[in-house]
């Protein structure tokens, strides 16, 4: 972990209101979620509420209060994926990784999240893993990439 | 970049008319690099290893062809360039070896780019034969996929940032809104209210600052126009902003941009430092008192915030939920300021149109409706792509030529437009032409883009739930009937589509009562919601209802899904004297739910069913049955 929320916070020394969703995806990308410590410090550093950072915080699906697992799965939920039989790949998913959207497996290799749409709709239905995208995916094909991930974290 | 020999003028080298040693693109946006280019750069690059000099290689955005992705350009001194599809490291790897000593290509190309300059392949067709882009009127998309997204050089070399040049000395910011206005712009995100007139608003309220926000938020599932233009050609957008800014009289603008798209968000980041050493961003732009400062805001996912007044809440630090109008935000806006909130297409149209005049502009299109309009092509469709047609284009042309119609000899369906604001347009209805009246008046909207082909496989009362589930999460709570209404007009889809053994008899009442409730909740949401994404919030549903109603009879009467999608309506069992127990099926199902010895007749589980269609698509014997 490179960077601790202080001195995040001290690189933004005049920070207003506006620069509260800047600060906690910082953090966020720093640390992989928002702890309730970061909560308390960004409404220290802003002279507001923690109960106003962290209602601001849950209202955008972006921020995670947990961490995440070695594997972000992420499944496009678009209209695209969906008639071409989305549903079907993220109920095997959801099986097979044995955790529902927003968790992360026991082992805490996996950490599967819905997104609204990844925007490559070209080659729906879509998965992506940290940030590498999977296109065209079927329920058999699905369960073969996420093996091949969990032997790579054996190996 | 291109270094290399001088025997060209630096203006032709820039705009790739020719080139002094073999270049070859590689369209490396966010879909070529699903589909795999990051493979075929790398083939490239090895495949070149030991001939450093003997050719560029250069990456380029996405062309727009989705369906032949990644895609592989290769241009060779005094020749045309060449376009291979659907690129994979072994082809990448070929084709570079063929460059290098000149044998034959590996294959036909899909085709070749139109130059005068340079002589043209034989039996190779041009790109604008080809009957993806044949019908297309490519203004917004003219650079995406040709030149490198990094290179402020090649976009001024194509004409980039004469525009604002000529604008900046030339025009007045009310005669520039006056000159907009009479374009017959409308907005591209969805509204489709008058571009110039909106400027004019802000213009015309007196204030000591201004400011300008692009909407990049780009939360329509289904659509990825912005995505694309800002991955193939930023300059453009940041061009078109910087004039719309000049219109509004803001000095400072606001990039709000998806933080799903963090590829765009590099490239635009990059195209803004370019441009700001090059003197076209700052306190003094050109040397005309003009100051123009860019900010990039990464949203935080969340749909609502593309309606205007909850995206200036999300800037603000807020949460991110819309207020009522009036005042518009171009009255009273961000930070209590006159801001214009103007979508990415809608800013990267203006370049061209300052290029070409107002007239030229409104040549294009419908009386209505002025230009053109990109779409995202995806779904049940061959060819899926980005797609920019004239405004007035019939749909079935899009869907049809362009798209290459519905894939696998299935029948088309509909087609959904608009995205969770829009509507399903049926069959009977495709030669309507595209424009914002007329597809308002087949209950669907223009919105940012998105058009999602459905064949006959897609259920669309599983559709309308799909939108309303998604709507019924993403509304951000504050007003009742948006907050309240998607969630029961969600919950009533769900009792049509629920399996009949698990039905109370509150549920089936709920069921018969189903068709009338919803057209009543539709009304009150339509009439009451607070902001545009809650009025339009039934229309998924309505357009459904109003072309598909059988379908819905059939889920409602006879408990029985048409298209076979609603799984709980469906029963799938294997049949005893068909199946030989040859266990293909037992290794394809996902969920186990198959047992049975080997050759002996299987049997399906239901309650571990998840009705995926595997044991279907791999029994040789057809004995697995779907009622």
């Amino acid at each position: 972990m490179s960077r601790t929320v202080p001195s995040i916070l001290e690189s933004h020394p005049s920070a207003g209101r506006d620069a509260l969703i800047p600060l906690l995806q910082e953090i966020q990308a720093e640390h992989g979620y928002i702890a309730k410590d970061s909560v308390t410090a960004v409404g220290r550093h802003l002279g507001l509420p923690a109960s106003t950072i962290y209602g601001v915080a849950t209202f955008y699906n972006q921020f995670r209060f947990q961490p995440l697992g070695r594997f972000h799965v992420q499944v496009c939920r678009g209209t695209a994926c969906h008639v071409k039989g989305s549903q079907g790949v993220f109920e095997t998913m959801q099986r097979h990784l044995g955790i529902g959207p927003g968790q992360t497996s026991r082992d805490g290799l996996f950490s599967l999240e819905v997104v609204a749409c990844l925007g490559a709709c070209g080659l729906a239905p879509l998965i992506c893993v940290n940030g590498e995208f999977h296109g065209g995916v079927t329920c058999a094909s699905v369960v073969r990439i996420l093996d091949r991930y969990r032997a790579e974290a054996a190996a | 970049m291109t270094a290399g020999g001088t025997t060209l003028s630096s203006v032709a080298r820039l705009r790739r008319e020719d080139v002094d040693r073999p270049v070859i693109y590689v369209g490396t946006g966010t879909c070529g690099l699903g589909a795999g280019a990051a493979a075929v750069l790398k083939a490239v690059r090895h495949a070149l290893a030991d001939h450093p000099r003997d050719a560029d290689v250069v990456e380029v955005g996405c062309l727009g062809l989705c369906a032949h992705e990644p895609m592989l350009d290769v241009q060779l001194p005094g020749r045309a360039r060449l376009c291979f599809g659907d690129a994979t490291a072994a082809k990448a790897a070929v084709v570079v070896h063929a460059l290098l000593d000149g044998s034959p290509w590996p294959e036909l190309p899909l085709f070749q780019f139109r130059n005068p300059a340079v002589r043209p392949w034989d039996g190779v067709p041009f790109l604008d034969e080809h009957p993806f882009f044949a019908s297309q009127t490519r203004w917004v998309l003219e650079n995406c996929g040709l030149v490198d997204p990094a290179s402020l050089e090649e976009y001024v070399a194509r004409g980039g940032y004469e525009s604002y040049r000529r604008v900046l000395h030339e025009w007045t910011p009310a005669a520039l809104c006056r000159e907009v206005e009479r374009s017959g712009l409308r907005g591209r995100g969805g509204g489709g209210f008058l571009t110039g007139r909106k400027w004019r608003f802000a213009l015309e309220t007196p204030a000591d600052q201004r400011y300008l926000i692009c909407n990049a938020d780009e939360g329509d599932p289904g659509a990825f126009m912005d995505r694309a233009v800002i991955e193939g050609d930023p300059y453009r957008l940041l061009e078109g902003l910087a004039i719309a800014a000049f219109g509004v009289g803001a000095s400072k603008a606001y990039v709000y941009i998806r933080a799903e798209y963090p590829l765009a968000i590099a490239r635009l980041e990059h195209a803004i430092a370019r441009v700001r050493e090059a003197g076209l961003l700052g306190q003094d732009v050109e040397g005309r008192g003009v100051a123009l400062d860019i900010v990039i805001k990464r949203g935080a996912g969340a749909f609502v915030c593309g309606e205007e007044t909850a995206l200036i809440h999300s800037i603000e630090g807020k949460r991110g939920m819309p207020r009522p109008r009036p005042p518009f935000p171009a009255v009273k806006g961000l930070f209590g300021k006159p801001t214009v909130i103007n979508n990415v297409e809608t800013l990267a149209n203006l370049p061209g149109l300052m290029r070409r005049g107002a007239d030229a502009f409104a040549a294009v299109g419908t009386a209505g409706s002025k230009g053109t309009k990109v779409f995202a092509l995806s779904g049940k469709v061959r060819r899926t792509g980005l797609v920019e047609v004239a405004m007035g284009t019939r749909l079935l042309q899009v869907v049809g030529a362009v798209g290459g119609g519905v894939p696998d000899g299935k029948a088309f369906k509909a087609v959904q437009i608009g995205g969770p604001s829009g509507g399903c347009i049926p069959a009977s209805h495709l030669d309507t032409p595209i424009d914002y009246e007329s597809l308002k008046a087949l209950g669907a909207m223009m919105g940012s883009g998105g058009l999602v082909v459905m064949d006959e496989d897609n259920c669309m009362v599983d559709v309308a739930r799909f939108f309303m589930d998604f709507i019924q999460r993403e509304s951000c709570g504050k007003c009742i009937p948006c907050r309240e209404g998607t969630r029961h007009m969600l919950e009533i889809l769900e009792a049509l589509t629920r399996h009949p053994r698990r039905e109370s008899e509150s549920l089936a009442l709920e069921r018969f009562q189903g068709v009338t409730c919803l057209e009543q909740l539709a009304g009150v949401i339509q009439d009451t919601s607070l902001c545009g994404l809650g009025q339009s919030a039934p229309n998924p549903v309505l357009s459904t209802l109003r072309w598909f109603r059988d379908e819905y009879e059939a889920h409602v009467f006879e408990r029985r899904c048409p298209a076979g999608v609603c799984k709980e309506l469906l029963t799938y069992s294997i049949d005893p004297d068909l199946c030989t127990g040859c266990t293909l099926c037992v290794a394809q199902c996902p969920s186990d739910a198959i047992e049975g010895e080997k050759r002996e007749p299987h049997t399906i589980v239901r309650e571990r069913c998840v009705a995926c269609g595997n044991c279907v698509t791999v029994c040789r014997r057809g004995a697995v049955q779907v009622s």
